[in-house]
């Protein structure tokens, strides 16, 4: 025990004394914290639009001003011709112009339907999609609170009355708290485990620790005491910053979330322990855990893009990504607060990976030896 | 004889088809320094994990300190010391650091620990750089360092795989003169090297040529045998024989 204890010291004083280590350790959740929760948003805010309106009426006018009112956009011209829309769009000046057809009142009045063109920069087609919801719903939000005062048609209404569940306000960082939870700790846990480890090949000291009478397993457990402590750290760290700065709550079970959490801290682990066995650099255990790793973590764990809109074989893919389900799990315990019996499935899956890694590893282990 | 601390008889290693170390027998005598000669791709180092139950010897059997290598690599290990070029302890500990986390594996008492810490740092002359971190030291003063903590723990016998690699003649002769006391202390020494001049320091070298050990005798009828002056002819005559790739 007392030598396990001065190799867990050893392996603190690894780390502490290189400044790198310590930064990437410390910083990286917060700084990925406040990029994805700030920086990375999938909201539109304070889009700068344009307005060709060839009717000046009072109806134009109440549709300008609920716009202008909203916060998703600013106007910041309104435009006379309609050559001038291109000339705008291309400069960068606008990413949205509408144009109201003349007599749009007289229209909406007389005929029942008016027409207003929406044009919309589609570079990038998700905020051109938000976009164009926003002003759908703002169009439609005020057609049913005024038009059928003043007509006596559409005598049959379907209105939609959505709720958004556990996100009223749709605020993305809702979203991607889990998934950057999912991220830094398989980052730590894997990376930064397999490349320790791995360091000592490197360097010739494995070989010395391998001559003494230390247990190797007890090398590799003291290796991941470390990395284990800190991810609890970065752990409270992001649900800290992502309770109080972000204001996404946490809805569930507080003791579940750490539960989860400590149990895919594990697999990550193990993960780790498996890449050391297979590598015998420090940069391929780098490649290796940042290209085999962290790469899939991001795209295909449902933290960027939904899972279930992948093709059948990225699916298959993403389901041995241990973060996937982790991710899913946080997300229903933290942002849904639903109770246990609804995690049972991704727990499992969890679980099951963690037996198989465990089994692969010590093999490949022993097998070096 | 009850002075044999190691014994190889008949050991063999294989990987796959290749025979890496092919029924090599010998014996070290206590307090003895053993030249372990041959040249890269020989099987030394094979050889010499084998004998610190690092690896399972394929076929034939050993002991080290008394303990059957293959049965009880455990006590082998806790029994030896073992030093190698390219390791040189851990740079980002200091020096006192190095020393504790080492005699801390072997298992020995923090007491025990401290004091010797301080004889061995006085009898190097290392003691005001006790705090000092091990890469901020000159190479050759961490080679005299990771040999002192390799027989810190007082082991039976301590393994030196080309300990004085990379370090001037100066520094090397030092070097020796801290082996020649720890053998004084009655610690046996299993060495390998690349220098033919340390040959002529050792009581009884062997040269391993292709996984068989050629020749084994003292440096000085080794020469007889071969009717060679130095030792480097005595080696450069048995290296000739090898049909092996050197890698």
């Amino acid at each position: 025990m007392k030598q396990f204890l001065a190799f867990v010291k050893k392996e603190f004083f690894h780390i502490f004394r290189d400044k790198r280590t310590v930064l990437i350790l410390l910083a990286m959740p917060v700084v990925q914290i406040i990029l994805f929760g700030f920086a990375i948003t999938t909201e539109v805010k304070n889009a700068q639009i344009a307005i060709y309106d060839q009717s000046k009426d009072v109806v134009t006018q109440q549709i300008i001003q609920r716009l202008q009112a909203n916060e998703y956009f600013t106007l910041v011209e309104n435009i006379s011709e309609p050559s001038q829309i291109e000339k705008l769009m291309k400069n960068g000046r606008v990413s949205m112009v509408l144009v109201f057809e003349p007599n749009f009142q007289e229209n909406i009045e007389h005929l029942g339907k008016a027409d207003l063109q929406v044009v919309v920069d589609a570079t990038d087609p998700n905020q051109a999609k938000t976009m164009t919801n926003y002003v759908t719903s703002i169009i439609m939000q005020y057609q049913q609170e005024f038009i059928p005062l003043k007509s006596e048609v559409a005598p049959m209404q379907i209105v939609p009355q959505v709720r958004m569940l556990y996100n009223p306000q749709m605020v993305g960082a809702y979203n991607f708290v889990p998934g950057v939870m999912g991220l830094i700790l398989m980052l730590i846990c894997a990376m930064m485990t397999s490349i320790s480890i791995v360091r000592e090949k490197e360097k010739g000291s494995m070989e010395v620790l391998l001559a003494s009478p230390i247990r190797p397993i007890f090398i590799i457990i003291a290796k991941a005491v470390p990395y284990f402590v800190i991810s609890i750290g970065n752990l409270a760290t992001i649900l800290t910053l992502s309770v109080f700065v972000l204001n996404v709550p946490i809805a569930g079970s507080l003791t579940m979330i750490v539960a989860v959490s400590l149990l895919f801290i594990l697999v990550a682990l193990l993960l780790g322990l498996l890449i050391s066995n297979l590598v015998k650099s420090q940069v391929a255990a780098m490649l290796i855990s940042g290209m085999g790793l962290m790469t899939p973590t991001m795209i295909l764990s449902g933290m960027m893009f939904p899972t279930e809109s992948m093709p059948v074989i990225l699916q298959g893919i993403s389901s041995i990504i241990p973060a996937r389900w982790y991710i899913t799990i946080i997300k229903k315990l933290m942002i849904q607060g639903v109770d246990s019996v609804y995690i049972v499935t991704e727990l499992g899956v969890l679980i099951l990976m963690l037996l198989v890694l465990l089994a692969v590893s010590l093999k490949t282990f022993k097998k070096r030896l | 004889m009850n002075d044999i601390v190691i014994q190889a008889h008949e050991l063999t290693k294989k990987f796959g088809d290749f025979t890496a170390v092919d029924h090599i027998s010998f014996e070290v005598h206590k307090a003895e320094i053993f030249g372990f000669l041959g040249a890269n791709g020989a099987g030394k180092t094979t050889a010499m994990r084998m004998l610190c139950g690092l690896s399972h010897p394929t076929s034939g059997s050993g002991s080290v300190a008394g303990f059957d290598i293959a049965k009880d690599p455990e006590k082998v290990k806790a029994s030896i010391g073992y030093m190698s070029q390219k390791f040189s302890l851990y740079g980002d500990l200091k020096v006192w650091e190095n020393i504790r986390l080492f005699g801390g594996i072997y298992g020995m008492k923090t007491k025990a620990i401290a004091s010797k810490t301080d004889v061995i740092l006085n009898h190097l002359g290392l003691m005001s750089e006790k705090n000092t971190l091990v890469r901020d030291l000159p190479l050759g003063w961490k080679q005299k360092l990771a040999f002192s903590v390799s027989i810190f723990h007082s082991p039976q016998i301590v393994f030196l795989d080309e300990p004085t690699g990379g370090v001037d003649p100066a520094a090397r002769r030092q070097f020796w003169e801290m082996i020649y006391e720890a053998v004084d202390q009655g610690i046996t020494v299993f060495v390998t090297t690349h220098y033919m001049d340390e040959a002529e320091y050792c009581d009884r070298v062997s040269i391993m040529v292709d996984g068989r050990i050629e020749g084994l005798n003292t440096p000085a009828q080794l020469k007889q045998e071969t009717t060679s002056t130095s030792m480097d002819e005595v080696f450069q005559k048995f290296a000739r024989k090898a049909t092996r790739n050197q890698d």
